[in-house]
């Protein structure tokens, strides 16, 4: 097998990578301020997938121009999931708001199946078939514009939290819940505008991966659970570690595609994961309990 | 005298009242009930993945089935009763929706084109003794239990395999060229592992001059085949050999397009590359593959109504196997139905038994099972999709176009 080929894999798996990174930044974002585990996540980003299907298929609109609006949207869902949805539950045992989670997750489904029905629905953008070639190397057009795209979604998220006022509000109140509540800070209002955020990235994530993967009102869980597996990976809660656990599991499943077999490739990352569990509990980035 | 009286009064209004009211249940309720069922139609229940990753094919299955009430109609069959069950791609899921329309009065199963979840519902259709008409699914094992009430009027995978590799080398003669190696792509579901399975033993009869390089195996619910395919361009292969469904088919054209590796051709022994959803996904890119499937014959009377029929209920959509197969199920189960003159498991599995259908759609003498269930006397053909539609190019006899040979580069597609 020619040496070319590892390397084209690659770009190609880390490329992906980045796309379920953002995607997972958003599950990360969320349980390291709120503390609440978003079990829909993945249906949420279903949703965004069909917004830019229905908005491509009735206008022509680019997914990747529809990026902002979109990821407005699920910003616009989240903070009302948080604000009427979710707030009650904060204090309520784990059962209830995994059940509550799980149930929205499922009424999401099934309202995208009643609404657009089974079949796969996709994008066809004029770059649908591109590619570029550098020397032995074959990029894919359109992964090369998600994982860009993702990047600067990325890029733009850290910088939020590190620089703005709100972002650091939003950090304080993830550091210390109570100290944030005795300096003031309108808790309830921070932690919807973090779901809003959330769901924002999922929203952007959305947008990309329709350019990348046809849609499916049953396609929700399985994304949930890559999410999940990303963010433990790189560590629940890190932002850096959720890009991280992206790239890991996208190159991952695309070595272990070419080296072995393409039938195992998420055995090999779902292997991954309980190494991670075993020797690092906490995630590559993640910080310890103790 | 009265008491003569009083003792067949008493008889009438006790033990001889109820036996007679008995008798008389038993013999008004039996001839009824076989009228009333031919009068309501047979109860037919048809399992498809109508959802999840296969739900386009069973969705073309349905058109099927839609199409066929006029046409039994128009050749004198009784009507059917049809009683939806969605398999959602899923076997344990098609074993449940079987059970549960037999629960809910399903006199007859039909489905489900996909060998697993067929698999799952024969148990379920041979366990409550009811008779089972498989539309679509290739697996050899199916037919190879001793079942009784299981009955395929589809090729298995080494009918399919048999058939593809002699109107291969008809192709490679009449072309005079012919790939030296191929790499075989495969789905590693139930069908696409006893494709593969078939291959190691059918293949070395035929001595076919390409020798297959690399087996990939994938999962038919992937959605990124970037990988496989690379993998397969790197092997050198001149020619690809794949066994896929519908989903994965776009997903591979896309990624050959992408990975700018156009094969001499691609020769396919499943479904996927001939359906519609596939030709309007892809437009021009999906000109040129070569499917080598069980199909129609053109000539043959029904064919023309079940082509009429499909175009007037959907205009611009292919007959294709799906259709063909799906509606050849319900056409036996009408067959049957008339026949037996009842909706009794027992009648009915033994009027499927003795069918014997000439008036049919797909390929060969007709519809006829041996002792296993299996109708082994179906052909198989070898199409290639041509601006939108699909013509027949093997066998010789059969064709009704000349092959497009070697397959237009990709990138040469305007």
């Amino acid at each position: 097998m020619p040496a070319s080929i590892y390397l084209n894999v690659a770009v190609s798996g880390l490329l992906t990578g980045l796309v379920y990174g953002l995607m997972a930044l958003g599950l990360s974002v969320i349980f390291g301020v709120v503390r609440v585990v978003n079990f829909a996540h993945g249906e949420m980003m279903t949703i965004a997938m069909y917004i830019a299907v229905a908005l491509f298929a009735a206008y022509r609109l680019d997914p990747l121009l529809m990026l902002v609006p979109i990821a407005a949207v699920l910003f616009a869902l989240g903070y009302v999931m948080q604000a009427g949805l979710i707030n009650p539950f904060i204090n309520r045992p784990e059962h209830s708001q995994f059940m509550l989670l799980v149930a929205v997750a499922m009424i999401i489904v099934n309202a995208l199946l009643l609404i657009f029905g089974p079949d796969a629905r996709s994008v066809q953008t004029a770059y649908a078939y591109d590619s570029f070639q550098l020397g032995p190397l074959i990029v894919d057009a359109t992964k090369a514009y998600a994982a860009v795209a993702a990047a600067v979604v990325a890029g733009g998220l850290f910088a939020f939290f590190r620089y703005s006022l709100t972002g650091k509000a939003i950090r304080a109140c993830a550091d210390n819940y109570q100290g944030a509540l005795v300096v003031g800070l309108d808790v309830r209002r921070l932690y919807a505008l973090t779901f809003g955020l959330g769901a924002a990235c999922v929203g952007a994530a959305g947008s990309m991966l329709v350019l990348l993967l046809d849609v499916t009102p049953a396609l929700g869980p399985s994304y949930t659970l890559l999410a999940f597996v990303i963010v433990i990976t790189g560590g629940l809660g890190s932002m850096p570690g959720a890009l991280l656990g992206g790239m890991l599991i996208g190159v991952t499943e695309a070595l272990a595609g070419l080296l072995f077999t393409p039938s195992a490739k998420s055995m090999f990352a779902f292997g991954m994961l309980v190494l991670v569990l075993l020797f690092r509990p906490q995630g590559i980035l993640g910080k310890s309990a103790s | 005298m009265s008491q003569s009286i009083g003792t067949s009064v008493s008889g009438l209004n006790r033990r001889s009242l109820a036996k007679g009211l008995g008798a008389g249940i038993i013999a008004a309720v039996a001839p009824f009930k076989i009228g009333r069922a031919q009068g309501a139609g047979l109860k037919v229940g048809v399992l498809l993945p109508r959802s999840g990753v296969q739900a386009g094919i069973g969705q073309d299955c349905q058109r099927g089935v839609e199409i066929a009430a006029g046409i039994l109609k128009d050749i004198g069959l009784p009507d059917l009763v049809i009683m939806s069950g969605d398999t959602e791609s899923n076997v344990e899921t098609a074993r449940s929706r079987a059970e549960r329309l037999i629960g809910e009065g399903a006199q007859l199963l039909v489905g489900a084109f996909d060998s697993g979840q067929t698999t799952a519902i024969a148990q379920v259709a041979e366990q409550k003794g009811i008779p089972f008409v498989i539309n679509i699914a290739a697996a050899p094992p199916i037919t190879e239990q001793g079942y009784k009430f299981v009955f395929r009027n589809f090729p298995t995978a080494g009918m399919i395999l048999g058939d593809a590799f002699a109107n291969q080398k008809a192709i490679f003669e009449a072309t005079g060229s012919a790939p030296q190696s191929v790499v075989f792509m495969h789905v590693n579901d139930t069908f696409g592992v006893s494709m593969q399975k078939g291959i190691d033993t059918v293949l070395p009869k035929f001595n076919m001059p390409y020798k297959i390089l690399e087996t990939i195996a994938y999962d038919p619910a992937a959605r990124d085949l970037s990988v496989e395919v690379a993998k397969a361009k790197a092997t050198g292969a001149e020619a690809l050999l794949t066994v896929s469904r519908l989903n994965d088919a776009i997903l591979l054209t896309r990624e050959l397009v992408k990975q700018r590796w156009s094969p001499l051709a691609i020769l396919s022994m499943g479904p996927g590359w001939y359906e519609d959803q596939y030709i309007k996904t892809l437009g021009k890119l999906s000109d040129d593959p070569l499917s080598f499937v069980p199909w129609y014959d053109p000539n043959k009377k029904l064919s023309k109504q079940l082509e009429d029929a499909l175009a007037k209920a959907h205009p611009g959509i292919n007959l294709n196997t799906n259709h063909i197969y799906t509606f050849e199920a319900l056409l036996i189960a009408a067959d049957a139905y008339k026949r037996a003159a009842s909706s009794d498991p027992k009648a009915l599995a033994e009027a499927i038994r003795t069918t014997d259908i000439t008036q049919n759609v797909s390929i060969g003498p007709g519809i006829k099972f041996d002792a296993k269930g299996q109708n082994d006397k179906l052909k198989n053909a070898g199409i290639q999709n041509r601006g939108g539609k699909l013509v027949t190019v093997a066998p010789m006899a059969a064709a009704n176009a000349k092959v497009v040979w070697p397959l237009t580069a990709y990138d040469k597609r305007a």
